[in-house]
């Protein structure tokens, strides 16, 4: 179990301190400084041992959160739960800062000692968290209302309280992918991965009964076998395979959704939460449309000399537009100058994160531009040869790379008057780029 | 604005971390590092912080001021205070992509321009960037004509060219260039780039240029100054490339320099040489008394820059005592009254008032105090300086600064140990005893247990004690097993009465049992067995002792062992009767460990020869599960062999078998040798030695044998102090043929013949005829392997072969190496083992005499008695026999006698001799080329305290075994025992037939008892 969970700024200065078990001391605050913060090789690990204390650490920004333990915990969970409260605090005060917890250390106090309670992670839905620590005062509640947000936090649904009315009754479902990639300079696949979210804002009056279905390959055979193939018109979203169904190869929920009802059935219901929440995460491997291949021509020419050139080509489909493309082709580090050449976009090279960057603002699909780059290079005597880092890639596609496909988010509210139909749904793809990188 | 600290320190460690600058003398290394500093200045602290500053600023304004965008410094700025690591690598790899546009070539860049440049890529290495590119243009600069320019360029060199770079042809060019050149400043910074870098290639290059820039007429004084440190670090860094020539001579004459500044460079150089070869540097001793006592008389006002807080040039003033510590006193008697003057001088002034409440001054001031008093103890010569400098220290002892403490009594330890002020050292024990006990710094303590250990003698040896191990309770732990060791080491050596001595190490148990080592509990057993006389009382008390409810365990090895062999003694009293004793024993059994338990069971084995009365109870214990099926097999077998043993062995076998034992052979103590091992053989002050020849060696080579273990017999005190550097010049020479074990040998072939810290080596021989096999193993007892060993072996008389080694032997590893041996004709010289290895670079000799005697070619013949006398008769010429008369040590153990008379390689022919008392041996030694048969008769007088009168008329005669008899024989050992006791003398008896002259090279040292009372008397025929 967390042991105690610190705060730095970026100088290694201690913002919160919070201590839940006696076994941390006050020294673990300095060792964390000394062997990660001002560690001379930069610590990569987001786990560190240091005299038999684990520290597992997130980085936000130029704020440091450590969680502290002697034990030996679930280091999966820890860091949820880091994550988590990341959330919780951008939801109280917008974007974490060193001032911004500065200026709100007593709620930050305040909110650990309700989410970690002798660091065993308690309620940390904000929802519900808002509705006791707020930040003004408590001002006139009456104790219907008191018993109320107790009964409420005890209770069983501790995610949503009762009683929500909108006149509106709307729901958005964002479904969010990025996708990671190592290719080879030849164009096979070494490693490929989607990690998606789906993330639901709900403007839902009442206690709804939410059902959630998808194209989930188990669900699908399972359907298909009753005889019940209504997806048997196709529409293909991505520009790709066209496929039906996908496979998950493992997948996460909200505390909403009765696992029980998954577990049996695969079938995704929950009384959802008021407002925004990530519905659930879930991670493929297989059949992942890549929406760019990036082919990579380098050629050293004498010893001051390299030569790059760099095709992209998006493979989806051409009514769809990618955005925010940019390409980032590593120099050497004896790079003295570079010319670059480029269709389309701008490119510069920027000697400060030794890369050549090119930027495209939209590109449609099934399309392909090209760079080419002459390097001058400054005769060293170091003797080392040029390690060649791979070519990274960033976009936003329009669609889930996964193949994902929301089939339907059914809405029950026995107790109030609307419908299904009475809701107004939207849904969303967009796939982002994760690490996507080719070698050169 | 900039952090300057930062820099400042980052540049020091980097050029450390190069080995650019790690030198011992800090004083040297900022001399050159930065120019016009001179090393006296008052403030020089303060003066080389400004250069520095100084020198940095100019860095970074140039930096400034042309960096086209202007940006550098601000960016640099912030990279300290500002957002982040990122930041600050994104910033350097913006700039170094500038640079590297920059030197790319398309149009030539002016030098200042190039300067600046070259400057931003110094500072980004400082700031911890690798740079791999500007190198080039960093030698360009050497070659420009402005200061400013070859600075940065000699500073970069310094600071980021590796040795083994393609450039350093070109740099060394560039410094020769500069060294040849007229301009002062530029010959400085050529010195100084030399220093730093220091290279082996470097030393190539310009060793031999450096000592002619330091001779030459018409060099400056700084220059001078510069060349003479730059010198000093190419000796220390490649000594052996640095020639010694013609220059030597001259070097010392630069101590009458008229600039202080080039005296203190130049004495730190002649320093390091004279410690090397001191004889090429006598010369520099007047000189240095001359220029010392110039100093000390001196009215502070006259060396003006010189004098540092009233004291007048006091690093010049301790690098010249330093020097004269590698020499012996000066013989020359006006010198010496000179220098005896200064000595005194510098102790008055410790007298007078401070002149400032400034620590600086006191500090200086007590800086050549103690390198003057370094220098009198080293001198050891004249009784009154000595005492005064003991009372100077004894007056530190109180002062309130720690450091002061500490060294005072580090300087009292080495002047305890001086014949001269042992007695004033003494006065003051009690002011030690109280820092003992007061001090809160544990190293102070330490060196007060040190001097107390330094100063014991018989008169003060209990007091001493008696505070150590009341000390002992509350002692840090670090330094508890030091001075448990030193107690056991302290109570035996200056034990009059043996009870107090066994009280004491009784004591050491019980305080500090933990940290008491199995040596000294041995060592209380071997004196306790030698000593009869307190055996009653070592049993009393170890009973007394052990019947505290807990006590150590190695209390409880002592008391079994010790009740084991004496418990009889006290067995008349009721409350210490057998079984009361055997309780006792038996209540510990179960807390010990496994080598306790052990020893416990042998101590009730010897209970039941002692008392029969309880062995039953004894036998019940043995019998029982816990120790018939003990888990461990030797508990297990002892309980069974015991067991067995009590059963069927009747009283007398018992008795036999379970004999007290037999007194220890007397040995250096085992402690002792702990000790010295633990502290390395320098360090401990050894009382016993004469005082430390003054061999030319300072105290620097001193500990230089510490650290390296050099010396191969740390016994032998005129050896302590070996110079290092001779060592590898000389190497033969210097080695002493081991023959400490080697009377072992004479009756026995395998066993340990020599041992160092370093190396053991084992023998193990067998003879047949006259042919001889011999396997030497030599055993590592270091960590650390042994590279190019070899041995060899050189007899005159015999052949030996010896098979071919293997020249590493790994740490802790051993090695065997065969000889074969040959017995040509009879001979008297044992051949000796050279060997030679070498030991963390240093070359270590070793000549070991390998015990190959004569009767080891001896072969046992047996005959009848009357054939016996019958031979014995004939052989009564003078030439055929050899007769010695000698007191034996102790008493005549027939079976001891019987073992050693069979060892030595004759048989033992019973029954032969009328008198019982008497041995009889009969033995043929085989050579290739003859055979001689040999005689032999021992006989013991049981009765007489004085050489008994039937011996044969030549043993009265004591020149006759030597002279006439065995000319050249193996009998040095026994005209030392002579020589040295004075009373008694050994006498052997033999002849050679065919009129052969008597060479028998008996070696009967093993038959001389190391003392005791009976006479014997042995005769040998042949």
């Amino acid at each position: 179990m967390i042991g105690g969970l610190f705060i730095y700024n970026h100088k290694g200065e201690v913002l919160i301190s919070r201590v839940y078990r006696d076994d941390i001391g006050r020294n673990a605050v300095d060792a964390f400084r000394v062997n990660v913060i001002h560690a001379r090789q930069q610590v990569r690990s987001p786990v560190t041992n240091i005299a038999r204390t684990s520290f597992f650490h997130v980085k936000r920004s130029n704020i440091w959160l450590a969680a502290v333990t002697k034990q030996n915990v679930n280091a999966a969970m820890v860091f949820e739960f880091l994550y988590k409260m990341c959330d919780v605090m951008t939801a109280y005060f917008g974007k974490i800062s060193e001032e911004n917890i500065k200026n709100n250390f007593v709620l930050i106090y305040e909110l650990l000692d309700e989410i970690l309670d002798f660091g065993y992670p308690q309620n940390s839905e904000t929802g519900a968290l808002k509705t006791f620590i707020t930040q003004q005062g408590i001002k006139g509640q009456t104790k219907e209302e008191q018993s109320q947000i107790t009964s409420q936090v005890t209770g069983q649904i501790g995610w949503r309280r009762e009683g929500i009315k909108y006149r509106r009754n709307e729901l958005f479902l964002d479904v969010l992918e990025s996708v990671n990639l190592l290719m080879s300079p030849q164009g096979q696949v070494l490693s490929a991965h989607v990690s998606g979210r789906v993330v639901m804002k709900s403007y839902l009056s009442g206690m709804p009964e939410c059902k959630f279905g998808m194209n989930d390959k188990i669900v699908i055979d399972k359907q298909g076998k009753g005889g019940a193939s209504d997806d048997a018109g196709k529409s293909d979203l991505g520009g790709g395979s066209g496929k039906q169904s996908i496979a998950i190869d493992d997948c996460t929920f909200h505390q909403c959704v009765r696992l029980s009802k998954f577990d049996s059935e695969r079938s995704i219901s929950f009384i959802p939460p008021d407002g925004e929440y990530e519905l659930m995460r879930y991670r493929t491997t297989k059949d992942i449309i890549l929406p760019f291949r990036v082919i990579p021509l380098v050629r050293e020419v004498g010893r001051t000399k390299l030569e790059v050139k760099v095709v992209i080509k998006s493979n989806f489909k051409p009514s769809l537009l990618a955005q925010k493309i940019e390409v980032r082709i590593p120099t050497p580090l004896n790079t003295s100058g570079v010319q670059v050449i480029c269709m389309k976009g701008k490119a510069k090279y920027k000697a400060s994160e030794n890369a050549i960057v090119w930027k495209i603002k939209r590109m449609a699909g099934m399309k392909e531009s090209q760079i080419s780059a002459e390097i001058e290079l400054l005769p060293t005597n170091d003797k080392k040869k040029w390690a060649r880092p791979p070519i990274s890639m960033n976009f936003e596609v329009p669609f889930a790379p996964s193949g994902l496909k929301v089939r339907y988010l059914k809405v029950f509210e026995s107790k109030l008057n609307y419908s299904d139909h009475d809701v107004i749904k939207w849904v969303r793809y967009i796939g982002r780029s994760g690490i996507y990188e080719t070698r050169c | 604005m900039f952090d300057l600290e930062v820099l400042v320190t980052t540049e020091r460690e980097r050029s450390r971390k190069r080995g650019g600058l790690a030198l011992g003398d800090p004083a040297a290394s900022s001399g050159l590092r930065f120019k016009n500093r001179r090393p006296e200045v008052p403030a020089s602290g303060d003066n080389k912080v400004k250069i520095c500053h100084c020198f940095i600023r100019k860095l970074l304004c140039c930096s400034v001021r042309l960096n086209p965008d202007a940006t550098f410094l601000s960016g640099g700025g912030s990279f300290k205070k500002g957002k982040s690591k990122e930041a600050e690598i994104k910033r350097i790899n913006k700039e170094l992509a500038n640079i590297r546009s920059k030197f790319k070539g398309d149009k030539a860049l002016d030098g200042y321009s190039k300067k600046k440049y070259v400057c931003k890529l110094l500072f980004i290495f400082l700031l911890g960037h690798d740079i791999d590119f500007g190198h080039m243009e960093a030698v360009n600069l050497l070659s420009s004509n402005k200061y400013t320019e070859k600075q940065i360029g000699y500073l970069f060199i310094s600071v980021l060219v590796n040795s083994n770079s393609d450039l350093i042809r070109l740099i060394n060019n560039g410094i020769k260039n500069d060294l040849a050149s007229r301009n002062p400043t530029f010959m400085n910074l050529a010195l100084h780039c030399i220093a730093n870098v220091g290279s082996r290639e470097m030393a190539e290059a310009f060793a031999s240029e450096i000592p002619r820039v330091l001779v030459a007429g018409d060099t400056m004084d700084s220059v001078k100054q510069s060349a003479a440190l730059c010198l000093l670090r190419l000796n220390r860094t490649s000594p052996d490339l640095v020639p010694m020539g013609e220059w030597t001579t001259r070097v010392v004459h630069l101590l009458n320099d008229q600039h202080l500044g080039v005296v203190t460079a130049a004495t730190s150089l002649i320093t390091t040489l004279a410690q090397k070869n001191p004889d090429d540097f006598k010369t520099s001793v007047s000189l240095a008394v001359a220029r010392l006592s110039r100093i000390v008389t001196s009215a502070s006002i006259d060396l003006q820059d010189y004098t540092y807080y009233f004291v007048a040039a006091p690093w010049l003033s301790v690098k010249l005592l330093r020097l004269l510590q590698c020499y012996p006193p000066p013989e020359d008697a006006a010198l010496r009254s000179r220098l005896t003057e200064c000595l005194e001088t510098i102790l008055n002034k410790a007298q007078e008032p401070p002149k400032s409440k400034k620590v600086q001054h006191s500090n200086a001031k007590n800086a050549v105090l103690f390198e003057a008093i370094a220098l009198i103890i080293h001198h050891d010569s004249e009784p009154t300086l000595l005492v005064r400098a003991c009372n100077q220290l004894g007056q530190f002892l109180q002062h309130r600064e720690t450091n002061l403490r500490y060294l005072a009594l580090e300087s009292m330890c080495t002047l305890a140990s001086s014949e001269f002020s042992h007695e004033a050292v003494k006065t003051h024990m009690e002011t030690v005893i109280n820092a003992l006990k007061t001090e809160r710094d544990v190293s102070v303590r330490q060196r007060a247990v040190d001097l107390l250990y330094a100063m014991c003698d018989r008169s003060n040896a209990k007091q001493i004690v008696a505070e150590m191990l009341s000390y002992l309770e509350t002692a840090d732990y670090s330094i508890r097993e030091e001075i448990v060791l030193k107690v056991a080491i302290l109570a035996e050596k200056y034990a009059v009465d043996y009870t107090w001595y066994v009280d004491t190490i009784l004591n050491l148990i019980r305080i500090a049992g933990d940290y008491v080592s199995e040596e000294v509990w041995y060592r209380v057993i071997q004196i306790v067995i030698n000593r009869d006389d307190v055996q009653g009382y070592a049993a009393k008390t170890v009973f007394e002792a052990l019947q505290a409810p807990a006590c150590h365990e190695n209390l409880v090895k002592v008391g079994g062992y010790i009740l084991g062999e004496f418990g009889n003694l006290i067995a008349g009293d009721s409350r210490s009767s057998p079984l009361v004793q055997f309780n006792l024993l038996h209540s510990k059994f179960h807390l010990c460990s496994v080598p306790t338990r052990a020893l416990l069971l042998s101590a009730y084995i010897k209970f039941i020869n002692l008392f029969p009365e309880v062995k039953a109870t004894i036998q019940d214990v043995l019998r029982s599960d816990s120790q018939l099926r003990n888990a461990d097999v030797e508990l297990q077998q002892r309980a069974v062999e015991y067991l067995r043993l009590s059963c069927i062995a009747s009283t007398d076998i018992l008795a036999t078998v379970l004999e007290e034992m037999p007194p220890f052979p007397e040995r250096e103590s085992s402690i002792l040798a702990k000790l010295k091992k633990k502290k390395g053989p320098g360090k401990l002050p050894d009382m016993d030695d004469s005082r430390r020849s003054v061999n030319g060696s300072t105290d620097s080579t001193h500990s230089f044998t510490d650290v390296l273990n050099l010396n191969p017999a740390p016994s032998s005190g005129a050896n302590l102090l070996i110079d290092v550097f001779s060592e590898s010049s000389a190497p033969a020479a210097a080695t002493d043929v081991s023959e400490e074990n080697f009377p072992r040998f004479v009756c026995k072939n395998n066993g340990v013949i020599y041992e160092n810290q370093l190396l053991q080596i084992g023998l193990k021989s067998e003879y047949r005829q006259n042919l001889g096999r011999m396997y030497v193993f030599y055993g590592n007892k270091t960590s650390t392997q042994f590279l190019s060993f070899s041995s060899s072996v050189s007899s005159s008389d015999l052949n030996v072969h010896s098979k071919a080694v293997d020249p590493v032997i790994e740490g802790g590893a051993q090695m065997q190496q065969i000889l074969n041996i040959e017995c040509v004709s009879d001979f008297s010289d044992a051949p000796v083992l050279n060997i030679q290895f070498r030991y963390g670079g240093a070359l270590q000799n070793i000549a070991v005499k390998l015990p190959v005697m004569l009767n080891k070619f001896f072969q046992p013949t047996e005959m009848m008695s009357q054939d016996f006398f019958q031979r014995w008769k004939q052989l009564g010429a003078p030439q055929q026999e050899v007769q010695k008369i000698f007191k034996a040590k102790h008493p005549m153990d027939t079976e001891v006698a019987k073992a050693k008379i069979l060892g030595f390689g004759v048989a033992l022919l019973d029954g032969v001799d009328p008198n019982p008392a008497n041995f009889v041996g009969a033995g043929v030694v085989h050579t290739k080329t003859t055979q001689v048969g040999c005689l032999l008769r021992l006989e013991p007088n049981m009765q007489a305290q004085t050489p008994n009168g039937n011996a044969a008329p030549p043993a009265t005669d004591p020149s006759f075994p030597f002279g006439a008899g065995l000319p050249g024989s193996h009998l040095g050992i026994c005209s030392r025992c002579r020589g040295e006791q004075g009373d008694g003398f050994v006498g052997l008896k033999g002849t050679w037939p065919k009129s052969h002259e008597l060479k028998v090279a008996f070696d009967l040292a093993s038959f001389l008892p190391p003392d005791g009372r009976v006479c014997e008397r042995l005769l040998l025929r042949t």
